[in-house]
């Protein structure tokens, strides 16, 4: 059956064939480049640029603030996407539509914009400084800059499941005698558990390879607030070809692994929740 | 296509009905603690820095500020910006098309991989994505030698920052189209096919009209991230004024001079930008969520 509808429709070997021709050119080769050049390297060369202190201390910082911000964004996400869809207030179409300022908003931009607020002599910055509380020029100020380019994932993928929800499942928690939080700790929070995941996931991809909104409010300061993809770039700046591209390796290789558990956690959700996100 | 219209109408007020229900109506000091906590959050993090974008911008009056707009090397780096996306949103646009063509009409094996694949842009870092065509065509690269005995310029000029904008948007277009395309089979084109259209017909009467939606969010999206993109043209610029800077690059120089002004007056544009994208963005989901008569709802 299937065999006979191929041949009606045209263009398949077209379409498919071009796919593959832009595919391969524009990411596929580019890509292998990254591991060609490091499969010239000896061992040693390998590790040196990949094992350094200055590297690790990189690689230290770039998941751990990561993570943080990926899982601040866990927290207030879900509040945010439960607020937006569970409750009427005033402004809530507006703030429903801001919530993808970060994707739409050009990362240098944000950048600037986060370190004039949180510097010293900025709007947060300012009110923090009697404190003593440094964000700006400093590892906070990279979590700070990774909790903004992440705060929309876990809202967006959250936000379909809530809406999607019967309330089927919270009227028969409540008929048998549950209270609001036990029906949502029992019944709603195990089925979003998966979206928030991927939401999470989303976000500390995300944050790993950021460049444009961390580099100014870092301070980049070796060992202390310089990410991973600054010593690349640092790397090149020096002419050290070899070494810039060995540290991309591992990051290339993070990324695939990240985009697996990503692609096994959306199959999650979506067996979980019936529908694709 | 019905059902799929009245979920998408009931979808906009899914907070009064879940208010209206006993069972689901949180009380009344949850309601506003989630509320309050979630629009702090909301003002701190992403409120705050827009507003900053244009009260920095604005800081030294407008007459600095628009000075900064039309001073040279910040209208090439306009031009720049809107060549590479003008370029890139395009060809990213036939390969999004041509893609979700091959993947929701046809069977073929590897299927799954290929859409994997077509996302993979998404989950590399921007530098790298700078760094690999440095590694193609930079003059330690592959085509290195060559292209300088020919003396064209791939790295350090236009087509480097083209290429790594392309790079970077990728897989908008495709991914709005592939799971939407899947969606709605090939029932209608074989209909059409099989009363005597061609396919070129078949193609720009049925299927662009049922795609419409998707496929102009798609380009809104690529857009946004075309005009935006800084780490990966930031490794394939080379940085020179007047010449290879793009928006985004212009920003950081001028930021890295101190001259704070004049940065933030051309990032109030690109922020001007991203408010445009999200109006657009939130029209094309009320279209493309409302049922029209006579209108196919995607």
């Amino acid at each position: 059956m299937s065999g006979v509808n191929k041949r009606v429709l045209p263009g398949f070997g077209l379409s498919l064939g071009f796919t593959l021709v832009y595919l391969s050119l524009i990411v596929l080769i580019p890509l292998s480049a990254v591991f060609l050049k490091t499969s010239t390297m000896s061992w040693d060369e390998f590790l040196n640029a990949v094992a350094a202190p200055r590297v690790v201390a990189s690689y230290k910082l770039t998941f751990g603030a990561s993570f943080l911000a990926a899982a601040i964004n866990a927290v207030f996400g879900l509040l945010l996407a439960w607020g937006l869809t569970r409750y009427t207030f005033p402004g809530r179409k507006i703030v429903d539509a801001l919530i993808d300022l970060p994707f739409a908003l050009p990362t240098a931009v944000a950048g600037i914009a986060l370190t004039a607020i949180y510097a010293k002599n900025g709007w947060i910055g300012a009110l923090l400084e009697p404190l003593g509380i440094k964000i700006a020029f400093g590892p906070p100020g990279v979590l700070v800059a990774l909790t903004f380019i992440g705060l929309p994932f876990v809202v967006r993928t959250v936000q379909p499941v809530l809406e999607d929800l019967e309330t089927e499942y919270e009227e028969a928690a409540a008929s048998l005698g549950a209270t609001r939080w036990q029906a949502f700790q029992r019944v709603v929070f195990p089925t979003l558990f998966p979206a928030l995941l991927t939401g999470f996931a989303l976000a500390f991809a995300r944050a790993v390879g950021e460049y444009g909104s961390v580099i100014f409010i870092a301070g980049n300061i070796p060992m202390v607030s310089e990410i991973t993809p600054l010593i690349i770039i640092t790397k090149l700046e020096q002419f050290d070809y070899k070494g810039a591209t060995a540290v991309a390796s591992v990051m290339l290789v993070i990324s695939f692994v990240l985009l697996l558990v990503i692609n096994g956690l959306q199959a999650w959700t979506a067996r979980r929740t019936g529908r694709a996100i | 296509m019905a059902a799929v219209a009245a979920t998408f109408d009931a979808r906009s007020d899914t907070a009064s009905k879940f208010e209206a229900n006993p069972a689901t109506r949180d009380s009344t000091w949850v309601k506003y603690l989630v509320i309050g906590v979630g629009l702090t959050y909301f003002a701190v993090f992403l409120l705050l820095p827009l507003i900053a974008v244009f009260v920095e911008a604005f800081r030294k009056g407008a007459g600095t500020y628009f000075a900064a707009l039309v001073e040279p090397d910040a209208l090439s780096a306009i031009r720049l910006t809107i060549l590479a996306a003008a370029i890139a949103v395009p060809v990213n646009l036939v390969f999004g098309v041509s893609a979700a063509w091959a993947i929701a009409k046809f069977q073929f094996p590897g299927k799954n991989f290929l859409i994997t694949l077509i996302d993979l842009p998404f989950s590399v870092s921007p530098v790298v994505a700078g760094l690999i065509y440095v590694l193609v065509f930079g003059l330690q690269g592959w085509f290195g030698p060559w292209l300088h005995e020919h003396d064209i310029k791939i790295i350090f000029a236009v087509p480097g920052i083209v290429l790594a904008t392309i790079f970077v948007t990728f897989p908008f277009i495709a991914r709005e189209l592939i799971p939407l395309m899947q969606a709605q089979g090939r029932d209608e084109e074989e209909a059409a096919i099989s009363l005597g259209a061609s396919g070129l017909q078949t193609f720009w009467r049925v299927t662009i009209p049922n795609v419409k939606w998707a496929l102009l969010y798609g380009v809104i999206l690529c857009n946004a991230r075309a005009m935006g993109e800084f780490g990966a043209v930031s490794v394939v610029s080379g940085h020179i004024r007047g010449e290879t800077n793009t928006m985004p690059l212009h920003v950081e120089i001028l930021y890295n001079e101190y001259q704070f002004a004049a940065a933030f007056a051309v990032a109030s544009l690109l922020a001007l930008l991203a408010l445009v994208t999200l109006v657009l963005k939130t029209y094309v989901e009320w279209r493309s969520h409302r049922p029209v008569a006579g209108e196919q709802v995607s």
